[in-house]
């Protein structure tokens, strides 16, 4: 087995508001190079709060109270991603780590141009590159997620749900990252657009070999998509496994509970509409 | 009890076109439907397929450019009284309970408005009997509790059942759900389409089930109706339509659908061969005939592009 290319130890996070809560519970977690790690778990189990800790984009309240997140940098040095400030920090951001945001819809500029939102980019992370080079490298780019390139000059607006979302990909892509960060990218799409999608990331992968963190509370995508999933509850990382391993016997009660709560589209599983209940914390994990 | 009807739905609407001439987008083009009571009957298409477009006119939201809409036959008439006589028939829930509850009123003002306007209840004591029925009807309590908080101090689950509850407040036979569960998380969906369906049997409701999530549609509907542009292109009996998929686009819908549970789905155009007795035309035969139908695409242009991407 490779170096894990990130890797998670122990990482607790707290927003330190009226009423303390921990959203990060210990988790330690690792991503290998071009791996496609799911992250499943409901609204507020802490899946998000993961992912901004690990691109350092959390804001105050939230703390990082303890635990370390190690990236193993191309030379095999290692980097403390928790350490690093100012330059550094912006320095690694985009370039190693990048992200694709929830919410297609919201996550472009409305009043920008597509193009110049792509530029945008290289300006912030290649100041060498001329105006020309960036308008070129933003074209390939919007060729390389399949959208055609005379939509450079399209605002948001005028693109549908999905293309929005290529173009949040192709961003992401843009200073050819070994980890890009997805949450929830296709909850908003429907499942015609969200396959085409899936099918587009894949091809990325193996053609630029990044890995990728997927995060989304739909365990069933995960399972298809995954070469590990990862169950979150209440801000603790309650199971890891293959999908296969999950499917054929999940260790923890809740991931036994998630699986049962999509039907099978074409099997005949039988349909259970249980609550589940947090028995350690002794309370509705739901409520 | 009672059945909604609703015969050759159409809706036109006009947007900018290229200069001075008006486009015309066929939101909704010919598109016929029957709900009976006691059976639910769900609607799948992508976004943009005119499903919403269906239920806000269903609901009288929108009126239609052309069309009938009947319950047990009897046409509705226009005008704000006849509307409000439909709407204690057909209740709808929509999809975001986050913002279909106005939040800055206590759920009890929500439930109560219902019960008044239609005539529901004419006593305080009948208003708080009915009200801790509706609540236990959705399974939501302590019922003082849950009447005093605003729907912000709710969870999402809780939301939509309130919405439910609001929507059975004028003991409607009719309930219109548009992808009532598509705004929750994964693991509580299943249990709010449980209680939707466990209301449908014990009030003989009538549900139009508005979706794009094909497993819940087979798993809660007695029939599908499926739609792409506006138009019907294959109905039938839920499983049959989900297992046997025979117009492509329908296939492509199963084919995309995550299913870690099943092997991978093939889309085959020529599956209606081993299929004869799936009635394949060009034309709707409507929904009165209740067999497996899928619309013929020989000629149509928008289903050769779609295979050619596929």
């Amino acid at each position: 087995m490779s170096e894990p290319l990130l890797r998670i130890s122990d990482l607790t996070v707290d927003y330190a508001t009226d009423r303390p809560v921990r959203a990060v519970d210990g988790v330690s977690l690792e991503i290998h190079p071009g791996e496609i790690v799911g992250l499943a778990g409901e609204s507020g189990c802490g899946k998000s709060t993961l992912a901004y800790t690990v691109t350092r984009l959390l804001q105050p309240p939230a703390q990082i109270s303890g635990g370390s997140i190690e990236w193993r940098r191309e030379d095999g040095g290692t980097t403390d991603i928790l350490g690093l400030d100012g330059r550094e920090l912006r320095a690694f951001r985009w370039q190693e780590i990048s992200m694709v945001f929830q919410g297609a819809m919201n996550a472009l500029n409305p009043v920008h141009r597509i193009g110049a939102q792509i530029e945008d980019v290289f300006v912030d992370h290649r100041a060498g590159l001329s105006r020309a080079e960036r308008r070129e490298r933003a074209a390939e780019l919007l060729r390389t997620v399949g959208i055609p390139v005379d939509r450079l000059k399209s605002y948001p607006h005028e693109l549908s749900g999905g293309m929005r979302q290529r173009v949040m990909i192709a961003m992401a892509l843009a200073l050819r990252p070994r980890l890009i960060i997805m949450d929830e990218p296709t909850t908003a799409l429907d499942v015609v657009v969200q396959r085409n999608i899936l099918e587009e990331i894949d091809r990325l992968r193996s053609e630029f070999g990044f890995a990728v963190l997927f995060i989304t509370h739909d365990l069933g995508l995960l399972l298809e998509i995954s070469d590990r999933v990862g169950v979150m509850l209440s801000g603790r990382l309650v199971e890891e496994n293959t999908p296969q391993a999950l499917l054929d016997g999940a260790g923890h009660e809740y991931t036994r509970h998630l699986l049962r709560s999509f039907p099978s589209l074409r099997g005949d599983v039988p349909l259970t509409g249980t609550r589940y209940v947090d028995i350690e914390r002794g309370e509705e994990a739901l409520a | 009890m009672t059945t909604l009807e609703a015969l050759h739905l159409a809706k036109d609407y006009q947007i900018r076109g290229s200069g001075l001439r008006p486009h015309i987008l066929k939101a909704v083009d010919d598109v016929s439907l029957i709900v009976r009571p006691g059976e639910s009957v769900a609607l799948v298409g992508e976004s943009g397929s005119g499903k919403s477009t269906i239920a806000k006119m269903l609901i009288r939201l929108v009126d239609p450019t052309a069309g009938d809409i009947t319950l047990d036959g009897e046409r509705i008439g226009s005008g704000h009284r006849a509307t409000k006589r439909y709407r204690k028939r057909v209740q709808m829930v929509f999809q975001d309970p986050f913002s279909s509850l106005n939040p800055s009123l206590p759920i009890r003002h929500q439930l109560v408005r219902p019960l008044r306007i239609h005539g529901i209840v004419h006593t305080r004591a009948e208003e708080e009997r009915e009200l801790h029925r509706l609540l236990d009807s959705v399974n939501l309590g302590p019922a003082a509790e849950i009447l005093a908080k605003y729907p912000h101090e709710l969870s999402g689950g809780q939301r939509q059942r309130i919405a439910i509850a609001r929507a059975l407040a004028p003991q409607p036979e009719v309930l219109i759900a548009d992808e009532p569960v598509s705004m929750l998380d994964v693991s509580i969906r299943l249990e709010i389409l449980q209680l939707l369906d466990d209301l449908k049997k014990q009030r003989n409701l009538a549900v139009l089930y508005i979706t794009h999530d094909l497993a819940t549609a087979r798993h809660f509907s007695t029939q599908i109706v499926v739609m792409r542009h506006g138009r019907v292109v294959e109905r039938g009996p839920s499983s049959d339509v989900i297992l046997n998929p025979i117009h492509p686009y329908t296939q492509l819908l199963v084919r995309a659908a995550p299913d870690p549970h099943s092997e991978a789905f093939d889309l085959d155009p020529e599956r209606f061969r081993l299929s004869p007795d799936v009635l394949v035309t060009p034309d709707d035969p409507g929904p009165a005939q209740p067999g497996h139908w899928a619309r013929a695409w020989a000629d149509d242009a928008a289903v050769a592009e779609l295979l050619a991407t596929a």
